[in-house]
């Protein structure tokens, strides 16, 4: 019997707040973590979570990473340990950046100061796979570990590839998700000169005035177990990653192309891995950055990959409108969000949209949640993350 | 300002980086062990620095080596600003 990865565990650190379900209950509500134009992780207090040592040695990135660890662990019912093999437990966490916050005030030094007074942590700090080297460290995660790098993909990716550590055998059980700290001052003015930020300081995914994304931080972590190691140690099974799938647009260094084909083919194939066709996708949690681009070309690659019909029926929304644009770690918090919303059988909604624009006509489900048709006994979604680079990467979940 | 500095206050110094290091308060004492106040090589480095910044006595790698102790430290410091 093929090997299925189940979900057991989840945690986020978020601009909603500190928590999984405090992510999900918030949006569903219609509240917004964001304020004065940014999406801070403003309820996350680093020493309420972690030792002093802890903190010192680790960048606000790995900090929210571990903060949602420890959330998703505890959830998981695991102890300080994996319960079971630790060389057969993996930990994949991916980011868009890593630790710039570090890089930019080592930088800082390096002009003021001089080269002698550079941190000797500042490597281990600002490196892209510190969180997942720190996590593993802390719950003794002997298996593989690693980061991945795909800039908005980065956490889907991650999750992605937990999956198919599992299914491939390589491991039991994977700590997997993503995480980002980039409100920095050289991040937020290089987006900026980019044009892709919002002036107006205001998510709002595929509404006519949509003016850029807003820059969030926070972390997600998910527990993937090996389904019959699961269930022979009686956790509680959350939901299936049932399949997921990663392509490359091969079309520009940051804009998406804008027939949405290279994201269409990884929604097709994502599908297609899951076994899971158009019709049964009841909710589908969009990458939605509030982008002009993005909002547009990952409208077309919905109606490609459902066809023109279910895309017209299933209810799109997107967590952005609410938290902003957590870079590589947006497809580890949307991916809890698609999971939460699954369990529950509602589609939160996409804030703040009230202008529809030409040819973006799905349902958004705009500024209300909704209770999602659910005909099937099974309630599967989609989640997109789409990267910088022309990185696609789509997962499939189905809530138990 | 640095020829004026007494062995106490370059203990209490190391003692203070020590904490800021995340060593447990009750730890820390003179003959406490690096390694048992999970004080490693990267630690040692900042604190090299530290010193460097308040007495102006440079510590290379080789001076740390065999220096195990707030005491070892601390008579290192004291030598070089003899």
């Amino acid at each position: 019997m093929s090997r299925r990865a189940v979900i057991t565990g989840v945690g986020a650190v978020t601009p909603l707040g500190v928590g999984a379900r405090t992510l999900h209950e918030r949006w569903t509500a219609g509240q917004s973590g964001i304020e004065d134009g940014y999406g801070r992780a403003g309820e996350f207090e680093p020493t309420e979570h972690l030792s002093t040592k802890e903190v010192r040695r680790s960048d606000r990135y790995t900090q929210l990473a571990l903060a949602a660890a420890a959330e998703a662990l505890a959830d998981a019912g695991w102890d300080d340990a994996p319960p079971g093999d630790p060389e057969r437990t993996a930990c994949v966490i991916g980011t868009g950046i890593g630790g710039i916050g570090t890089l930019e005030s080592q930088h800082i030094v390096l002009r003021e100061q001089g080269a002698e007074r550079i941190s000797p942590l500042s490597i281990p700090l600002l490196m892209a796979n510190a969180a997942s080297g720190v996590v593993a460290m802390k719950y003794d995660l002997r298996g593989q570990s690693f980061g991945t790098v795909s800039a908005c993909a980065a956490g889907a990716h991650a999750i992605g590839m937990a999956e198919r550590l599992i299914r491939h055998g390589d491991a039991d059980r994977v700590v997997t998700g993503g995480s980002e700290a980039a409100i920095t001052p050289l991040a937020m003015a290089a987006f900026s000169r980019m044009d892709a930020l919002s002036e107006s300081g205001v998510s709002r995914p595929f509404d006519r005035r949509r003016d850029g994304f807003v820059m969030g931080e926070g972390a997600g972590i998910l527990v993937l177990e090996e389904e019959g190691a699961a269930r022979e140690r009686g956790a509680r099974i959350l939901g299936h990653l049932r399949g997921y799938a990663s392509t490359s647009d091969a079309h520009h260094l940051t804009a998406p192309d804008p027939t949405g084909r290279g994201a269409a083919r990884a929604i097709e194939l994502a599908l297609g891995d899951a076994g899971v066709a158009p019709d049964e996708v009841i909710y589908v949690n969009a990458h939605g950055t509030s982008t002009p681009l993005n909002d547009r070309s990952e409208t077309e690659a919905i109606k490609a990959a459902l066809g023109e019909e279910r895309a017209g029926q299933v209810p799109v929304s997107s967590t952005k409108s609410a938290i902003g644009h957590l870079l590589g770690a947006a497809g580890a918090v949307e991916a809890i969000a698609t999971l939460l919303a699954l369990r529950d059988r509602i589609a939160p909604p996409t804030l703040n949209y009230e202008e529809p624009d030409e040819g973006l006509d799905l349902d958004y489900v705009p500024n209300e949640a909704r209770p999602l048709q659910n005909g099937a006994a099974r309630a599967v979604g989609l989640c997109n993350a789409f990267g910088f680079g022309g990185h696609n990467a789509v997962l499939c979940l189905e809530a138990e | 300002m640095a020829a004026t500095a007494t062995r106490e206050e370059i203990e209490q110094r190391v003692f203070k980086a020590l904490e800021e290091f995340g060593a447990e308060t009750d730890q820390i004492g003179p003959d406490a062990e690096f390694e048992a106040m999970d004080v490693d090589s990267l630690d040692l480095v900042e604190l090299a620095q530290i010193v460097e910044d308040e007495y102006g006595v440079q510590l290379k790698g080789e001076d740390m080596e065999g220096v195990t102790t707030v005491r070892r430290a601390v008579d290192l410091v004291m030598s070089k600003l003899g």
